[in-house]
């Protein structure tokens, strides 16, 4: 029988001390958003919270069409990358060649290089194509963007499917088809799901393209947030209440996903 | 099995990428060689190397690219060890452990411009921020983080955001350690230490391989840190080589010289996939 020991006092005190050190600038955002002007510059720790920097902020931008933006771009490219993916995941990790070691890493390669060296030639395409500031650009451009994270992750995910399972399957003589939808797709649900989840929240927090790639109509929460660091909108309270009304939602989507987040995440590199 | 459906199903992959790769990389070639400023719309032409010539010598070029090797290094050892350890302290059931996960995770969640206006403006402000309001209490002199140490305040928030990363990574490296095999090493008589040295990092290796490998490619163009706080400033003291060309091509109107720079981070970002296939690739078959 294992006995039950008792949980040590100091490591309980120092895990929570570390967790709390960690969130307090995000605890601070949050109660900064509440005060006004004058408590947030005093750093004050009691106060009577108002609802006043919301609805200026709200009134400033229109925050709901942002949001909304944002919602549509994550959304988006998380599905058409899945869409993509998916696909090219499964051929590498069930029927891989000599190459697809190469084409992984090629792959990756492509997300190392700087944005900004490929500004000038996307801005230049967009603006031929007429997609400045469009929704459908800044969501092929994330799609993109993520997709060679997205094919690493779910190529992860089918590689640790049991080789017995799927060799019975294809003696039954199982159409690709069926192979994928009632066997790997039901074992790898998890991954998929992890790597959908990262992909929502990479696209939801991309300030880069959003920022020069949108101006009006198309921007995104980041590119709201990025609006208030000029000096005319330096104010602590209205910048927090504006950060918080953008970051809250993913936090709290990661909040609930985190378990199945990070099992994808590790890439299969954990057994 | 007929080996066109394997193709078939990587086609659409790898074509968009490819394109998406391919494209940008032949007009920044095309860019980088002839005269190209926004300002100076009359003069064109064929300039041949002088574009790169102009971009490797600019005084801030060697500190932009060491600013980008200490940033990338730093945050990864600052992630990868706290990380580790942080990972072995919450592991172990305690009371409040799920709430500390929450707690632990939610900066890996905040968008970047947030995280650099959050550190910049409420935390590092010399007068009103809160750590000056710390340095009060204990009777020093608030530092001005931004002006007097640009890059190391870079670097605090984004191991701010990459160590909750990291921890949890780590913490589900360590839930798939076998228990039996450190009660027997324990009985054996192995230290602490023996253990977490022969036992658990050993255990840790391909998370730790993964970890760095993420990083490097997210932290290898951080761009919007420095963009919302400091600038590159002052001076170039934060600039690294993504705020460089950026500088270039929408500050001094220079694509063509910004393109003889991107094409020197297309350089760069090879040699450290090749690095990352050598010390990462083989760790994750």
């Amino acid at each position: 029988m294992l006995k039950k020991k008792p949980f040590p006092i100091v490591r309980t005190l120092s895990a929570w001390g570390v967790a709390l050190l960690l969130f307090f600038p995000l605890f601070w955002l949050g109660i900064t958003a509440f005060k006004t002007e004058a408590q947030a510059i005093a750093a004050q720790l009691f106060f009577t919270p108002t609802l006043a920097s919301f609805v200026e902020v709200q009134e400033r931008s229109n925050y709901l069409l942002f949001a909304r933006n944002s919602l549509i771009t994550s959304l988006g490219s998380t599905i058409i990358g899945l869409l993509i993916a998916i696909p090219a995941a499964y051929s590498m990790a069930f029927f891989p060649t000599k190459k697809t070691r190469d084409i992984l890493m090629w792959m990756l390669s492509t997300k190392m290089m700087p944005a900004v060296g490929a500004l000038v030639p996307v801005y230049v395409m967009a603006q031929t194509a007429g997609m400045l500031d469009s929704l459908p650009a800044l969501v092929i451009v994330f799609t993109l963007s993520n997709l060679p994270i997205m094919v690493w992750m779910l190529y992860s995910a089918f590689k640790e499917v049991p080789k017995d399972i799927l060799e019975a399957v294809r003696l039954d003589g199982a159409t690709v088809w069926e192979e994928f939808r009632w066997v790997i797709l039901p074992l790898t649900m998890g991954g998929i799901a992890s790597t959908g989840l990262l992909c929502l929240v990479l696209s939801w927090n991309e300030a880069f393209w959003a920022l020069n790639l949108t101006s009006a109509n198309a921007g995104t929460l980041a590119s709201l947030i990025a609006s208030y660091s000029s000096p005319e909108g330096l104010f602590w309270a209205k910048l927090s209440a504006a950060s918080l009304m953008a970051i809250a939602p993913i936090i709290v989507f990661g909040w609930f996903s985190q378990k199945q987040l990070v099992q994808g995440l590790t890439f299969g590199a954990v057994k | 099995m007929s080996r066109f459906l394997p193709r078939a199903l990587m086609a659409p992959s790898i074509v968009t990428l490819f394109l998406w790769m391919i494209v940008p990389l032949v007009m920044t070639l095309y860019f980088s060689v002839i005269h190209y400023n926004l300002m100076q719309p009359g003069e064109t032409g064929f300039v041949g190397l002088e574009n790169f010539h102009y971009f490797i010598t600019d005084p801030d070029f060697w500190p932009s690219v060491m600013h980008t090797i200490q940033l990338l290094g730093s945050v990864i050892v600052i992630t990868v060890v706290l990380g580790v350890g942080l990972a072995l302290l919450v592991n172990e059931p305690f009371p409040g452990q799920g709430i500390v996960r929450v707690l632990l995770i939610s900066p890996f969640f905040v968008m970047p411009t947030v995280n650099a206006l959050l550190w910049k403006h409420m935390m590092m402000n010399p007068i009103y921020g809160v750590l000056a309001h710390v340095w009060q209490f204990f009777g020093l002199t608030p530092i001005d983080w931004m002006t007097d140490y640009p890059l190391l305040s870079v670097i605090v928030m984004l191991s701010w955001q990459w160590l909750p990363f990291a921890c949890l990574i780590f913490i589900t490296s360590l839930q798939s350690l076998d228990r039996e095999q450190m009660d027997a090493a324990g009985m054996d008589g192995a230290t602490r230490f023996d253990k977490f040295w022969y036992l658990v990092l050993p255990h840790m290796g391909r998370s730790i391989a993964v970890v760095v490998m993420i990083e490097m490619i997210f932290l290898l163009s951080v761009f919007a840190e420095i963009f919302t706080t400091t600038g590159g400033g002052p001076g170039n003291d934060s600039t690294n080589l993504a705020f460089l060309i950026f500088k270039q091509a929408l500050m001094n109107f220079d694509v063509g010289v910004a393109s003889a720079g991107a094409l020197f981070a297309v350089i760069l970002a090879n040699i450290a996939a090749v690095f990352l296939i050598r010390m990462v690739g083989k760790n994750l078959d």
